[in-house]
């Protein structure tokens, strides 16, 4: 190994780099699909896609890429029975508006990330229920929005302590490669 | 791998994002216009995602059990308290269907004066005290065509009075159980002890040959017996009474001194019985 400074990238290297990449997408796929499992609650699954898309968008931007975000957004339109797309713009939105502030909230404590990410998510609840107004040309009742604002806030910290070891851990597989 | 310049990569990764919110207002459109295919979609997905969902299924079904289980310890002491109250409740119902039912077999015990179906009914009026001085023995005006035979059991409307001794075209003879001559198979209800009852011409029967050990209690219900197969079982006799002699008679349900109808019944036993009626076949089957 000495002497050589950069080793050709074998394949077990590149599926290494592949999974790091595909990691956050298919874990947030996974759980979206695990949380809409019927288990007599409101569904926090809006909450936990909207959770891991700003976590990720945050702290992994290439991992969590506009399509990945549009696909996400897809897969909650299509998982819940809300009109297509209010998931994906949605998505897109948060992805675009964290990509601006990323900068500057990268190096935040965790608290006020919490409050831009509830901030985050009272936009997010909004945007869903004047979609919703719009697109069945019927106003919803204003209470799902406000439970799902609610879940999103509660949720986030425990979804930030589920994903930060894993962000590390990844952050140091690189460190190392 | 498709190698791009990096400007170029730029330019697109910029572009990507208002791109795919274009698209995003694309796929609402869709969604208005197409509802079939966003709903094969969906389907399609469901249908993709079922067997993960059967599978996730076991163990949500293992902490929603988990869950009621917790909830159901939980209110176990409540439980508890409550199905300690209805236990309590429970068994004071419980008395009182206990004492209900001893007063329903006692009840029943006394209504089987009358014995059920099969048994065939001929009430006749009793018109004449057949006895004499030294016999107790009514007679019995028989409508005709009714059959009377002899060993047949008559019965006031309490208890045993006698048996069919003779049979003639249009009446009976009765000989009741007060006769002198008359012994009838007894059972003491209580201790299910047999015993003779025998008839003294008195006005009260008395017992005799009691097995030893169970002295007939003063009180106890006298009921016949089917040793000899003359009488059914069970039918009402009286009650054990110790005369002052230290005698065990028996106080008759049945009035003797007032018959006036009796129930003759046939019962289809066929015990012993005087020796002319083997001599004389009777129509009737031996049931």
């Amino acid at each position: 190994m000495k002497g050589r400074h950069e080793p050709a990238p074998g394949l077990l290297r590149r599926l290494d780099a592949l999974a790091r990449a595909a990691f956050p997408a298919i874990t947030t796929a996974l759980m979206m699909v695990l949380v809409s499992a019927p288990v007599g609650l409101p569904s926090a699954m809006p909450a936990v896609a909207l959770a891991c898309v700003f976590f990720w968008t945050l702290f992994r931007p290439a991992a969590m890429s506009p399509l990945m975000c549009f696909v996400l957004g897809l897969l909650q339109d299509l998982l819940t029975f809300s009109p297509l797309g209010i998931g994906v713009l949605t998505m897109l939105v948060v992805h675009g508006l964290v990509l601006r502030l990323r900068r500057f909230l990268a190096r935040q404590p965790f608290w006020l990330v919490w409050l831009v990410f509830s901030g985050f998510a009272a936009g997010a609840a909004l945007l869903g229920f004047l979609l919703q107004a719009v697109l069945n040309w019927h106003l919803p009742p204003l209470w799902p929005g406000v439970v799902q604002f609610l879940l999103c806030l509660g949720l986030y910290p425990a979804m930030a302590a589920m994903l930060t070891p894993l962000h590390k851990a990844m952050q140091r597989a690189e460190d190392l490669a | 791998m498709i190698r791009l310049s990096i400007p170029l990569r730029q330019a697109l990764s910029r572009l990507s994002l208002p791109v795919l919110v274009a698209l995003a207002f694309g796929t609402m459109l869709i969604g208005k216009a197409d509802t079939v295919l966003v709903d094969r979609a969906r389907m399609a997905l469901s249908d993709t995602l079922a067997p993960i969902y059967a599978v996730v299924a076991e163990p949500l079904g293992a902490v929603r059990n988990a869950v009621q289980e917790a909830r159901a310890l939980w209110e176990m002491r409540a439980e508890n308290a409550r199905l300690r109250e209805e236990n309590d409740r429970l068994h004071r119902w419980q008395a009182a269907a206990l004492s209900l039912e001893a007063e329903n077999t006692l009840l029943r015990r006394q209504l089987s004066v009358i014995p059920e179906a099969p048994a065939s009914l001929h009430t006749a009026r009793v018109v004449a005290d057949a006895g004499g001085t030294y016999a107790r023995a009514v007679l019995l005006a028989l409508a005709p065509g009714v059959e009377v035979r002899r060993g047949q059991v008559a019965l006031d409307e309490r208890g045993l009075a006698g048996r069919v001794t003779e049979v003639g075209s249009r009446s009976a003879r009765v000989l009741l159980v007060t006769d002198m001559n008359s012994r009838i198979p007894v059972a003491l209800e209580g201790s299910r002890a047999r015993a003779i009852l025998a008839g003294t011409n008195g006005e009260n029967p008395r017992l005799q040959h009691w097995p030893e050990g169970t002295r007939p209690q003063e009180g106890e219900r006298v009921v016949t017996s089917a040793e000899a197969s003359v009488f059914p079982a069970g039918l009402p006799v009286g009650t054990v009474h110790w005369t002052e002699g230290g005698t065990p008679e028996v106080h008759l349900f049945a009035r003797m001194d007032r018959l006036d109808m009796l129930r003759i019944f046939d019962f289809g036993l066929n015990g012993i019985l005087p020796p002319e009626s083997v001599a004389r076949p009777e129509p009737r089957a031996r049931r």
